[in-house]
C-alpha cells in the first residue's frame, strides 16, 4: 500500500494572499470513463429549491471534491449519487443523472441495488452498536455471505483497507463504540469498502476529527482511490487541494426578493486549475479566503 | 456565617434571597423524595409482614383452594399461581409481538400518513380505557358465545397491554439515532432489513424492559379477570376451555371474605403476585444489559 506519486499534491496555501502559493506536481489528468453523468439536476425539498441545474461529469478512480459554503448544496448533490435524498420525504429530483450509462432515478432502479454499488461514508462516524467484527460483516451479512471463514478473509481485508486492522486485530469482539474518532470513522470505511462498491461517497469525512485522524483519513483516500472512485465533500479547502484530482465549487444564489436560497455549481476542473487559475471571480474569492 | 474582614474577593452566595430559595428548593426536594418512599415502604412492608406467614411450598402447590371458612394450612394457591402463569403468559404471547409489529408501523413504515398517526391516537386512547371496560368488551363478544376460559382471560389482558406495548416500544423507535438508519440503507440494505438488523437491535432493551413492564402491570390485573375466567377453586390447565382462577382475582374474593383463613390466603397471595412482578424485573434488567452489551 504505498502512496502512488503522481498523485501527491504537495501545497502551503496563505489564505490572507490574493493567490496561492502553491508547489504542485500537477497530476495527469486524461479522464478516465466517466462514472457519474450529472445533467442539469435539481434537487428540492418539499417547495424548497436545494440545489439548481447542476452538470457535471464525475470519472473513474479520481478524487473529485466538492468544495463550497454551508448551504451550497454540495452534500445534498452527494446524497444524490446513491438516492439517500430518498429517505427525506418530500425530497424530489429533476433532471438526469447517469451512473456507467444507467438512470439512477428511473422507475424500475432499485435504491437498495444503487448503495450496495455507490457506498457513502458520513460526517459523524456511526458505527453500529455492534461488536467491530460484526460492523464490518454487516453489509457481506446483508447480501448474503454466511460463511465464516469467508467473512473473517472479508473483514480482516476490509480493516487493513481502512488502515485499521493493527489497532484492532485482537479486539475484534470489542463495540464499535468504544473507538476513538478517527478509528470510528475508519470502521466506517472498513464497513463501506466491505461490500466492494464501486464508487465511495464522503460527506465531510474528517470534519469531527483531529488534524491527525483527519490526515490519516486523507492518507486513506489517496491509496483508496487506486481501487474505488471516490466523490467527497469537504468544508476544508487544504484537504481539498491534498485529496482530490478534480474540483467542483458550488455557491449560494441568495433570492432576497423570496428570501430563498439555492445551491449551484460556479466551477468545475482540474483541482490544480481550480485554486491556481479560477476562472469565476467568486471561486477566485472563495479559494483565496476573501469570502465564504 | 462570619465575616471575613480582609476578603480580596467576596465568593460567597451575593444574596441572602438566593441563598433562601435554594435551602427551600432542597427542602422541597427532600419532601417529595420521602414522601414517595413512605407509601412504598408501607405497602410492601404491609404486604411481607401480613403475608409471609402464608407462604409455604404447599401454598404456592397445592391444590385446590379451600373453601373460605377452612384455615390456612388446608389446600393451597396452586391453582390461582398456574392460573396467573398461563393467562398472563399467553396475554403476553399476543401482545407482545403484535404491539412491536404495530410500533414498527407507526415509527418505521407510516410515516406521516394519516393510518399511522390514527394507530398511535388509539393506542394512545386505549391506554385510558380502564381496565373493567377490556373485561366487559371481552365478556361480551367472547364469553357469552363459548364461555368462561382462560383465554378470554388472555384476550382481556392483552388488549389492557397493547397499548402499553405500542407505546413503550415506540418510544424506544423514536431514540434510534437517524444516522443508524442511514449507515445501514447506505450499505444496501432494504427498509425490512434496516429495521431488524439495525433498528430493532438498537432498541431491543428498552422494548424489552416495556413489555415486561406490561406483563407485571396486567399480571395483577383483576378487574376484566373477574368477569371471564369465572374464579373457579380448581387447577386448570387448559387455557382454552373451562373456568380458570388467577392470584389477583383469589385476592379479590378472599379479601371480600371474613374469616381469617381467607384473609390469610389473601394476603399470602398478594404477597405471591409483588414476588412474580419482582422477578419479572429482575428478568428484564438481566436481558436489557445482555443485548445492549454493545452499546457503551
Amino acid at each position: 500500500m504505498e502512496q502512488p506519486e503522481q498523485d501527491t499534491v504537495e501545497q502551503t496555501v496563505s489564505t490572507n494572499l490574493p493567490r496561492l502559493e502553491t508547489t504542485v506536481k500537477a497530476p495527469s489528468l486524461t479522464p478516465g470513463t466517466t462514472i457519474f453523468d450529472v445533467r442539469n439536476v435539481s434537487i428540492y425539498y418539499g417547495a424548497f429549491k436545494a440545489v439548481t441545474d447542476v452538470s457535471l461529469p464525475i470519472y473513474e478512480h479520481e478524487v473529485t471534491a466538492f468544495i463550497g459554503s454551508s448551504g451550497s448544496g454540495k452534500s445534498t448533490v452527494l446524497r444524490a449519487f446513491n438516492r439517500m435524498n430518498d429517505l427525506v420525504t418530500g425530497a424530489r429530483l429533476d433532471g438526469e443523472m447517469r451512473y456507467r450509462g444507467a438512470d439512477l432515478y428511473s422507475k424500475e432502479v432499485s435504491p437498495a441495488a444503487v448503495r450496495r454499488r455507490i457506498g457513502m461514508v458520513f460526517q459523524k462516524p456511526n458505527p453500529f452498536p455492534k461488536s467491530i467484527y460484526d460492523n464490518v460483516a454487516y453489509g457481506p451479512r446483508i447480501n448474503g455471505i454466511r460463511n465464516k471463514a469467508r467473512l473473517d478473509e472479508i473483514v480482516e481485508k476490509s480493516l487493513r483497507g481502512a488502515a485499521l486492522w493493527d489497532e484492532v486485530k485482537n479486539r475484534l469482539k470489542q463495540s464499535g463504540l468504544a473507538l476513538s474518532g478517527g478509528q470510528a470513522q475508519r470502521l466506517c470505511i472498513a464497513r463501506t469498502i466491505a461490500v466492494e462498491p464501486d464508487v465511495v461517497l464522503m460527506d465531510e469525512p474528517a470534519s469531527a476529527l483531529d488534524p491527525i485522524a483527519t490526515l490519516a483519513i486523507e492518507d486513506l483516500i489517496r491509496v483508496l482511490k487506486e481501487n474505488y472512485t471516490i466523490v467527497i465533500v469537504t468544508h476544508n479547502m487544504q484537504q481539498a487541494t491534498r485529496v482530490s484530482d478534480r474540483t467542483a465549487f458550488f455557491s449560494v444564489l441568495t433570492d432576497s426578493k423570496n428570501d430563498t436560497r439555492t445551491g449551484i455549481l460556479v466551477e468545475y476542473g482540474p483541482t490544480q486549475q481550480i485554486f491556481e487559475d479560477p476562472h469565476d471571480s467568486r471561486t477566485q474569492a472563495y479559494v483565496t479566503g476573501r469570502m465564504g | 456565617m462570619s465575616v471575613v474582614s480582609d476578603q480580596t474577593v467576596d465568593l460567597r452566595e451575593p444574596t441572602n434571597w438566593r441563598r433562601t430559595k435554594n435551602r427551600i428548593a432542597t427542602v422541597v426536594m427532600w419532601v417529595a423524595f420521602v414522601a414517595t418512599l413512605v407509601p412504598l415502604i408501607l405497602v410492601l412492608y404491609t404486604v411481607v409482614s401480613k403475608g409471609i406467614g402464608a407462604i409455604s411450598w404447599q401454598f404456592l402447590s397445592g391444590s385446590p383452594i379451600p373453601p373460605n371458612i377452612m384455615p390456612l394450612g388446608t389446600g393451597g394457591m396452586g391453582p390461582a399461581v398456574v392460573g396467573t402463569l398461563i393467562i398472563t403468559g399467553f396475554a403476553a404471547l399476543i401482545s407482545i409481538p403484535l404491539g412491536v409489529l404495530g410500533a414498527v408501523y407507526i415509527n418505521e413504515y407510516g410515516g406521516k400518513g394519516w393510518l399511522a398517526k390514527f394507530i398511535a391516537f388509539m393506542a394512545d386512547v386505549m391506554t385510558g380505557v380502564p381496565s373493567i371496560v377490556m373485561g366487559l368488551f371481552i365478556f361480551t363478544i367472547w364469553v357469552l358465545h363459548f364461555g368462561y376460559s382462560g383465554l378470554a382471560g388472555s384476550f382481556a389482558l392483552a388488549c389492557l397491554m397493547l397499548p402499553i406495548v405500542i407505546r413503550s416500544t415506540y418510544e424506544m423507535l423514536l431514540l434510534v439515532p437517524n444516522h443508524l438508519r442511514e449507515a445501514s440503507y447506505a450499505l444496501g440494505a432494504t427498509k425490512s432489513r434496516v429495521t431488524l438488523t439495525v433498528v430493532l437491535p438498537a432498541a431491543v432493551g428498552g422494548i424489552v424492559s416495556g413489555a415486561l413492564l406490561a406483563v407485571a402491570r396486567a399480571a395483577g390485573e383483576t378487574a376484566p379477570l373477574v368477569l371471564v375466567i369465572l374464579t373457579v377453586e380448581a387447577t386448570n390447565t387448559n387455557l382454552f376451555s373451562g373456568a380458570n382462577t388467577a392470584l389477583s382475582t383469589q385476592i379479590f374474593v378472599n379479601a371480600q371474605s371474613p374469616y381469617v383463613g381467607a384473609e390469610a390466603r389473601a394476603w399470602g397471595a398478594a404477597l405471591t403476585l409483588i414476588v412474580i412482578s419482582f422477578l419479572l424485573m429482575i428478568i428484564a434488567r438481566v436481558v436489557t444489559a445482555r443485548f445492549t452489551r454493545y452499546t457503551r
